[in-house]
């Protein structure tokens, strides 16, 4: 019989009650880490569609003063840093989570402290940074924080400290997942699970992966330069003393770049488990699907000075940049196309994954266009910081990312929760939510042909300006009306027993061939896998009567012994102290004695490594 | 009932498509004065002119790619009850592999090559007879400098028909953006470096711009007019800012006579110039002749200018009053300080600037 | 099995390697990309202060020579450490990695030693480009080592205690390839910073 986790001995003593928060605090299950990131994304996502809903408030009439400028300064910084960082990239771990070692047919990740590690510092940094708001001092110079505007001269105050501190906290969270992701799908892979095999889901993670953990380390760098500029008078982006305010813009888009793959990959691998489930025939073109995911990977980093085309890089960088940005739709264009063959002559199932995932299709096709003509340099210099821009990234990101993981949510919810999400309410969701955002983005394009610029709290009303501004207020608050669509499904779900079946959707994957939700271990037994798509081969097998001998899919109670590893108290302890060194370091600038705070934050972090290096791990 | 249902699913299917349409409606029509699309000038028609053709491509693929989309999902949605058969099990096609990857590349590379050449025309040459303008960026206004012709003005920059200007583009804090879309494409003003590009236009006008690279509080009001002038009267123009500024005892009643009431307080040009003299005005302003200030705009002809703080406020003595009793209510974080004037002064301080002609 | 049973016999892996090991040189992967853009931020600024002092005017190379070789020495001890603990000789492995440290720590008090120097001779990390460049590459660098020395003493005080016997020989490969890593990283920054100056 399997066994679960040991009765915890550690070198501190564990109370006894308030079982089910300790369950959550101390878990290293990586689908328990995938709710956690889950649910607090979800906070994130509310707060900073709010900071949007307030954003349009402002934009919706000309001369409107309902507002600061300081205040949307704030709000805008806000919205992009918090979608990004706080709701778009975690909601991808969530499922990185959920799925990588089910589809591997591994029992959890590589190193489980690790990732719950991960999580605690995304929570603990995501508080940090969005508390922000509450000391008055939430970031306000745009999500990419340009030099030298950044500097202490021209930002007093600590906006731009609690941003530099907060992105270097949830950066570490990042790093350490993609290591432990990479790690864990490069060795804990059930036997036959060959590399060529994999879910595109996992090809995905793994390409994601690698992006992250060489993209991160350069915005790292970025914000240590910022940091001692602005506490240290280091002149590194000071005119003044000979420094670049360029720099910034090179490094941070360096990182910039592979950011946005990193965002977009893991919907694109969504994409690719949903359309094949649903059309009920295999992904068109597997190898060249996930193999040009890994191009998308690597050519991203031959094209961060594209958003630099009016920094005056000169005729010659511009050209080799505008090319290396038109060579990248290649490999994406590619992608749009097996996913349209892949539901060419199938057998549409039109569930309400299928929705989003068509949604996603659909709007990521307009988006990818637009950026096109991005690449179109003499164009751009039009477009540049402009509201077309906006329009762009919010077609990939929104219409792209968001819709895929939306799509994702509905798909994997039976497995996750055991219960299936409504159908009639997900519809009604899908349909608000898209008519609500193209309401909303759709005029950008226009705004931004017409000349409005990013990031301004007011526009004059000469500028004709007021009428999309209007209609994409109204569709902000269509979309805000289908996330409570949503949340409501949520709610109505909730109520329903969780009888899901292991298999609701006649999936592919191994993550189908084990109870809605998975007990603790995953697989009493670890598959065999002998082809792609492992459980739609063990399917066609059966059907066409060409099953022999002993199923390996087969999930029936194994005689071994199954070690899980136990929970552990360390990882939030350590990641507790790093928002402490996070307060004492900002406002040690103000009153010496914080570095008190920042000692503290370091001894905890000591304390928590100590008693994760010394406990038992099994 | 369930034919209704799939009615009423393609009628909201078809409203992306409508609002395409509608969108690109906005093409056509009067143009708003940043319509980037409505070019004034050959920078700007350069820009459109690679972006159209790219544009309509780029339409033409969405067409195509939606509509094998839609036409997947309505010739293959699973109709009627659930069955057994399954479809094909089709795994890939080589050839349309290579057919749709190399098909996009050429495409990409028809529209690189017209991109790499546009990039090179539009960079400044001293060919011809270009006039020069150094455009400094500041928190939040714009300084203009004609080296050629000694000429120092802010906020509205005037140049001639169908003659190249050449700008250098400078900051004296952070970086903005000069952005006068009829007209060209932004670029950069980076302190520490100097950006080069150029505008040329084709007809006479007023053309709008503003910064368009966030430059903190106030970067909404970081505005600017383009004033295009047949050569003549641009000459005239440059001839009359270099002359020096109104002297009030040269008006009517040597200044004393009340052009402006502020709270029921008069104003004069001459007295206004007194208050000019006496205050810290004199250490941020130019006035040619009365003071040399290098902090905030050159002052010497205020008066002929049709806008004032950053452009954002059109030019009536109200106006002026409004922004001197307390720069940071229109601005926010305005670098020009609130003085406290009293209304009288203010009311001076107004009459003297507008006379400033 | 998701964790590792002991440190000579790892389980099973697709690739065959250590997940701890190759947790490691993943690490240091991306290490690799913090330290090159530190790099190339130093490589950018170089000659470019608009006022002294400048490297000639601070430099001792001599000296920092010595600090090289210092560091370089630790290398050598930490391959005996990791040899002795494969071996089982739990005495030599205390000894070598008390020396690694202590090495290490030399190395470090150097640093302080030269910064102390240099901004006695007027260079801070506000002055110019050159000193916030150097500061900044240079202390990012020995912070790493001091990481690197706290983990090293964490490996005697655990062997006193029994907790790191001969089966742990892994994490000391991991700290060793950790702490080969940030010597070669010195090896780069004196040779770039140090050596070929403008």
């Amino acid at each position: 019989m399997a066994t679960i986790a040991q009765p915890y001995a550690g070198t501190y003593p564990r109370p006894s009650r308030w079982e089910v928060i300790w369950e959550w605090i101390t878990t290293v299950d990586h689908k328990k880490i995938a709710k956690l990131y889950l649910v607090t994304s979800f906070v994130f996502f509310i707060l900073a569609g709010i900071e949007a809903l307030i954003i349009r408030l402002q934009l919706a009439r000309p001369d409107e003063r309902l507002i600061s400028a300081e205040t949307y300064n704030e709000l805008f910084t806000m919205h992009g840093t918090m979608m990004i960082f706080l709701v778009v990239m975690p909601l991808g771990v969530a499922f990185f989570n959920l799925l990588v070692p089910l589809q591997i047919g591994a029992r959890d990740v590589a190193f489980p402290r690790l990732n719950a590690l991960s999580y605690w510092i995304y929570l603990f940094g995501g508080i940090l940074l969005t508390s922000s708001w509450l000391f008055e001092a939430a970031p306000n110079d745009g999500w990419f924080a340009y030099a030298n505007l950044t500097e202490k001269t021209f930002t007093p105050g600590h906006n731009l400290d609690f941003y530099y501190v907060g992105l270097q906290i949830l950066g570490i969270s990042s790093l350490i997942g993609a290591i432990n992701f990479f790690v864990t799908i490069l060795n804990m892979r059930a036997p036959g699970m060959r590399i060529m095999r994999m879910p595109p889901f996992t090809w995905m993670v793994m390409v994601t992966s690698v992006l992250l953990f060489t993209a991160l380390p350069v915005l790292a760098v970025d914000l240590i330069l910022l940091m001692f500029d602005r506490a240290y008078a280091t002149n590194f982006f000071n005119p003044a003393k000979g420094g670049e305010p360029i720099l910034w813009q090179h490094l941070f888009w360096l990182f910039g770049h592979p950011e946005v793959y990193i965002m977009i990959l893991p919907a694109f691998g969504i994409i690719s488990e949903i359309l094949p489930t649903f059309a009920r025939k295999p992904l068109f073109g597997y190898p060249v699907v996930v193999l040009s995911g890994a191009a998308i990977g690597v050519m991203g980093w031959g094209v961060w000075a594209h958003h630099m085309f009016t920094v005056g890089l000169g005729a010659a960088a511009n050209s080799a940049f505008a090319t290396t940005t038109m060579l990248i739709a290649v490999p994406t264009g590619i992608k749009i196309f097996n996913w349209i063959a892949t539901l060419w002559g199938g057998d549409l199932q039109m569930k309400t994954p299928l929705y989003f995932a068509l949604g996603f299709i659909a709007m990521f096709i307009i988006g990818g266009l637009s950026g096109v003509t991005h690449g179109i340099v003499p164009a751009d210099y039009e477009q540049h910081m402009t509201y077309y821009i906006v329009a762009h990234f919010h077609y990939v990101l929104f219409g792209g990312a968001l819709f895929a993981l939306f799509g994702g949510i509905y798909y994997w919810y039976p497995k996750l929760f055991g219960r299936m999400l409504d159908e009639t309410i997900g519809k009604w969701h899908f349909w608000l939510m898209l008519i609500g955002f193209n309401l909303t983005f759709g005029p950008f394009h226009m705004l931004g042909l017409d000349g409005m610029p990013r990031r301004i709290y007011t526009y004059a009303a000469n500028n004709g300006w007021g009428f999309w501004n209007m209609v994409s207020t109204i569709g902000a608050f269509t979309i805000a009306l289908s996330i409570l669509v949503f949340f409501w499904n949520v709610y109505v779900t909730s109520r329903k027993p969780a009888d899901a079946p292991a298999d609701p959707w006649d999936g592919r994957s191994l993550e189908w061939t084990i109870p809605s939700p998975p007990p603790e271990y995953n697989f009493a037994r670890i598959p065999v896998v002998h082809a792609r798509d492992p459980l739609w081969h063990q399917k066609l097998l059966r059907r066409y009567g060409r099953a022999t001998g002993n199923d390996p899919l087969a999930q029936e109670p194994a005689d071994e012994h199954i070690h899980m590893p136990p929970r552990s108290f360390y990882p939030i302890i350590t990641a507790l102290g790093l928002p402490l060194m996070g307060y004492g370091f900002i406002y040690q600038q103000d009153h010496k004695a914080f570095w008190a705070l920042f000692a503290a934050g370091i001894i905890v972090l000591f304390l928590g490594a100590f008693g994760w290096a010394t406990e038992p791990t099994e | 009932m369930i034919a209704r249902i799939r009615r009423l699913r393609y009628l909201l299917a078809s409203i992306p498509f409508l609002l395409i349409v509608l969108l690109a409606s906005g093409c056509i029509g009067n143009s708003n004065p940043q319509d980037s699309l409505s070019p004034a000038g050959a920078a700007a028609a350069d820009s459109k002119r690679l972006f159209y053709p790219a544009f309509w491509i780029a339409v033409a693929i969405f067409f195509l790619t939606e509509g094998a989309l839609v036409a997947a999902v309505w010739r293959f949605r699973h109709r009627g009850a659930p069955s057994d058969q399954l479809p094909k099990q089709v795994h890939g096609n080589t050839r349309l592999e290579v057919a749709w990857t190399i098909a996009p590349a050429l495409l990409l590379a028809g529209l690189a090559v017209p991109t790499i050449a546009t990039i090179f025309h539009l960079r400044p040459s001293s060919e011809g007879n270009p006039l020069n303008v150094t455009v400094i960026g500041h928190q939040w206004w714009w300084e203009f400098r004609y080296p050629d012709l000694g000429v120092v003005t802010a906020n509205e920059l005037h140049i001639p028909t169908h003659r190249r200007v050449n700008l250098l583009l400078q900051s004296e804090d952070v970086i903005h953006i000069f952005y006068v879309p009829r007209l060209a494409g932004g670029m950069d003003n980076v302190p520490g470096r100097n950006n080069t590009m150029w505008i040329e236009a084709d007809k006479e006008g007023e053309y709008q711009g503003q910064c368009t690279q966030f430059c903190g509080a106030s970067h909404a009001f970081m505005r600017f007019k383009v004033f295009a002038d047949s050569p003549q009267n641009f000459d005239a123009w440059a001839q009359h800012q270099k002359e020096g500024p109104v002297n009030p005892a040269t008006l009517p009643d040597q200044g004393n006579q009340v052009t402006y009431t502020y709270n029921g307080k008069p104003g004069t040009p001459a007295g206004g110039l007194k208050v000019f003299s006496n205050n810290a005005c004199i250490g941020c302003h130019t006035i040619t002749g009365v003071s040399n200030g290098m902090v905030g705009p050159n002052l010497t002809h205020f008066g002929e200018r049709t806008s004032l703080a950053g452009a954002s406020l059109t030019n009536t003595p109200d106006n002026v009053a409004k922004w001197i009793h307390n720069p940071q209510a229109v601005k926010p974080e305005a670098k020009m300080p609130n003085l406290h004037l009293s209304d009288e002064e203010i009311a001076n301080l107004v009459a003297y600037l507008e006379s400033l002609k | 099995m998701a964790t590792e049973v002991s440190a000579t016999h790892a389980a099973h892996t697709s690739t065959g390697y250590d997940s701890r090991k190759l947790f490691m040189w993943t690490f240091l992967g991306s290490d690799c990309l913090f330290f090159g853009a530190l790099i190339a931020t130093y490589i950018l600024y170089r000659g470019r202060s608009l006022t002294g002092p400048y490297p000639k005017d601070v430099f001792n190379i001599p000296y920092t020579s010595v600090s090289t070789f210092v560091l370089l020495m630790s290398s050598l001890t930490m391959v005996l450490t990791l040899s002795a603990i494969q071996r089982g000789d739990m005495r030599a492995f205390r000894v070598w990695t008390l020396a690694t440290a202590l090495l290490g720590c030399v190395f470090l008090g150097g640093q302080a030693f030269e910064f102390t120097d240099f901004v006695a001779k007027g260079l801070r990390p506000s002055t110019n480009l050159f000193g916030s460049s150097f500061f900044v590459l240079t202390g990012t660098h020995g912070t790493h080592v001091g990481i690197g020395v706290i983990m090293l003493l964490s490996l005697f005080g655990f062997s006193l205690t029994g907790r790191i016997r001969q089966e742990s020989a892994i994490y000391v490969e991991m700290i060793g390839l950790y702490w080969h890593f940030v010597d070669i990283v010195w090896i780069v920054i004196f040779t770039l910073v140090y050596l070929t100056r403008v």
